[in-house]
């Protein structure tokens, strides 16, 4: 078997995605070729052949460019499977490349038995094993699902490529995430709000219990878009990635893009009515309890120490 | 200007599940069903563009059985004018590639100069639906949107990249948008509206109609994953609850000390 993984580069910057598609590739026993739009200064470190587009000239979001691109390179090597992150540059670009290829796409896999990709339902409640009736597939690959068990090495054969056409959407800039405020990166304790606090005004209770805590309080992405709380508050894939000494999360869920972005935390304390929310897994302590009753009581106790 | 909106009734997702009798899908009965999240900002965004140029017309089209009808009621509601219902009892049964190509067929003599989705389903979450309509239809098409904003033809968006960075990206219309959560803030439908979208048309065609591509994947099975979690489950009175957890924390971490 043969997979052509599509690596990723940002702002002249190699995605640590990119290494995450060289262990599935080596967890499916596969020969893999690498395709990046980046330049010289941010090749993989990594042991195979890369074609390799100028960022410059291609640019760095600009999907008709890039999926002509790949389709070039599919038909030099003719890959059973292609393999992208699901990253905003992965979901994006996958179905373009499915479709002009008359593939299936298989999204989100987090992990693959028996050669069959696994892939999560229902914000990762349940699983679905995926079949695929096309001769070659498309996939993309949860972040954090496959990694690297050694360090990456290696030095790339570099082929350049180039020469597809200007593509319709046009990328004129980015805009960096609004700093200031709080640095939850800095917080030895963190308490964060999810969904489950039901209204705005129990944000209090939250921060009342990261204040007796000696922390921050954070939350998760429903609060913030729904702007109980502000967004530099925001543990996740799309807001900061943090690992305090303990988080105590407060009804939330556990969507894969929360738990990526806290799972590293030394001890993790959940709050939740449900006990077989996904946040569960991650956890050290599931506390199973109504947290509008538990966090006051909690609070009160710790105050009192 | 013609708009069109897709959207998908899914399950609340803090339902309990189960495995339904084939093995390959959840059960649908004991459900309660909602419009997908994401396709909420994606009817928002539709609606508030209408209100922008005012001369528009927004079609809102859903694939399912009959229940389906309740949450196409709510977008007619929030504001579009009308209803493309497509009937199809097993929209379970169908992969992505198959949901665009239905959207597609429908759309392909429609003109329509702005199509919005969702990013995502929350139930199967392929992300694939409303960038394979745009490659269907041969338009170009953005994602994740964060923000947009329409002048002239001229949309300019932002999509939303990892750790808070959003890239701003310019496309000329016709083309399709999937919305990303936070684009907006989805009204609630008021009475009024509630009342007059009863009256708004709500056209049902058969699936098989509009159904012309095969499926290029199909679920083996469904199940629920394996509990990883070697984590401590505690429960009881609160106050009780919160004694012990105190003793942990003072146990296993320095927080307490």
């Amino acid at each position: 078997m043969k997979i052509l993984l599509i690596a990723e580069s940002r702002e002249g910057k190699l995605l640590g995605g990119s290494y995450e598609l060289v262990a599935f590739a080596a967890k499916m026993n596969a020969e893999s070729v690498m395709f990046l739009v980046g330049s010289d200064s941010v090749l993989p470190k990594y042991d195979g052949k890369v074609y390799l587009a100028d960022a410059a000239s291609a640019g760095e979001y600009n999907p008709d460019t890039h999926k002509q691109l790949i389709l070039d390179v599919v038909g030099k090597e003719n890959p059973d499977m292609i393999a992208l992150c699901h990253s905003s540059y992965g979901w994006d670009l996958a179905p373009r490349i499915a479709y002009a290829l008359k593939a299936a796409q298989v999204s989100e896999v987090v992990g693959v038995v028996d050669g069959v990709p696994v892939v999560p339902v229902c914000n990762s409640k349940l699983r679905r094993d995926v079949k695929a009736k096309t001769a070659k597939t498309v996939v993309t690959l949860q972040a954090g699902a496959f990694g690297l068990s050694e360090e990456p090495s290696g030095t790339p054969a570099v082929e350049k490529v180039s020469g597809a056409a200007a593509g319709r959407v046009q990328l004129t800039g980015y805009e960096q995430a609004a700093t200031g405020g709080v640095d939850l990166g800095k917080a030895q304790v963190i308490v964060s709000a999810g969904r489950g606090i039901g209204k705005p005004e129990n944000i209090a209770m939250i921060a009342g219990l990261a204040k007796a805590l000696g922390g921050e309080y954070g939350a998760s992405r429903p609060v913030v878009d729904a702007e109980w709380a502000e967004h530099n508050r925001q543990v996740g894939t799309t807001g900061q990635t943090v690992a305090p000494k303990l988080y105590v999360a407060c009804g939330i869920s556990g969507a894969i893009q929360h738990l990526a972005g806290m799972k590293k935390s030394e001890f993790i304390v959940a709050v939740n009515t449900d006990r077989d929310a996904p946040i569960g897994d991650v956890a050290d302590v599931l506390v199973v309890a109504d947290l509008k009753q538990f966090v006051p009581v909690l609070t009160e106790k710790i105050q009192a120490l | 200007m013609k708009i069109m909106v897709c959207i998908k009734q899914v399950p609340d997702m803090e339902s309990k599940f189960k495995i339904d009798a084939g093995g390959t899908w959840y059960a649908k009965t004991d459900l309660a069903w909602r419009m997908n999240e994401y396709d909420e900002y994606a009817v928002e965004q539709a609606v508030q563009l209408k209100e922008q140029v005012k001369d528009a017309d927004v079609t809102v089209l859903c694939i399912g059985p009959d229940q389906v009808k309740e949450t196409m009621k709510k977008a007619l509601a929030m504001g579009c004018d009308r209803g493309a219902h497509v009937a199809d009892d097993n929209v379970e049964g169908k992969e992505p590639f198959q949901i665009a190509g239905i959207i597609a067929e429908y759309a392909k003599d429609k003109n329509f100069d702005v199509i919005f989705t969702g990013m995502q389903s929350q139930d199967r979450g392929s992300g694939q639906v409303g960038i394979l309509v745009a490659e269907m239809l041969g338009l170009p098409s953005v994602s994740t949107v964060v923000h947009f904003a329409y002048a002239g033809g001229a949309i300019e968006a932002k999509r939303e990249l990892e750790g808070g960075v959003k890239a701003c990206v310019k496309v000329q219309a016709p083309a399709v948008v999937t919305c990303q959560l936070g684009l907006n803030t989805p009204r609630y439908p008021t009475l009024p509206n509630i009342m007059k979208a009863k009256k708004k048309e709500l056209l049902s065609t058969p699936v098989q109609d509009l159904l012309k591509v095969d499926a290029r994947q199909e679920t083996a099975k469904m199940y629920f994953p394996e509990k990883k979690g070697g984590g401590q489950i505690l429960e009881g009175d609160v106050a009780e609850l919160a004694d012990k957890l105190i003793r942990i924390l003072k146990e296993k971490t320095a927080v307490l000390a």
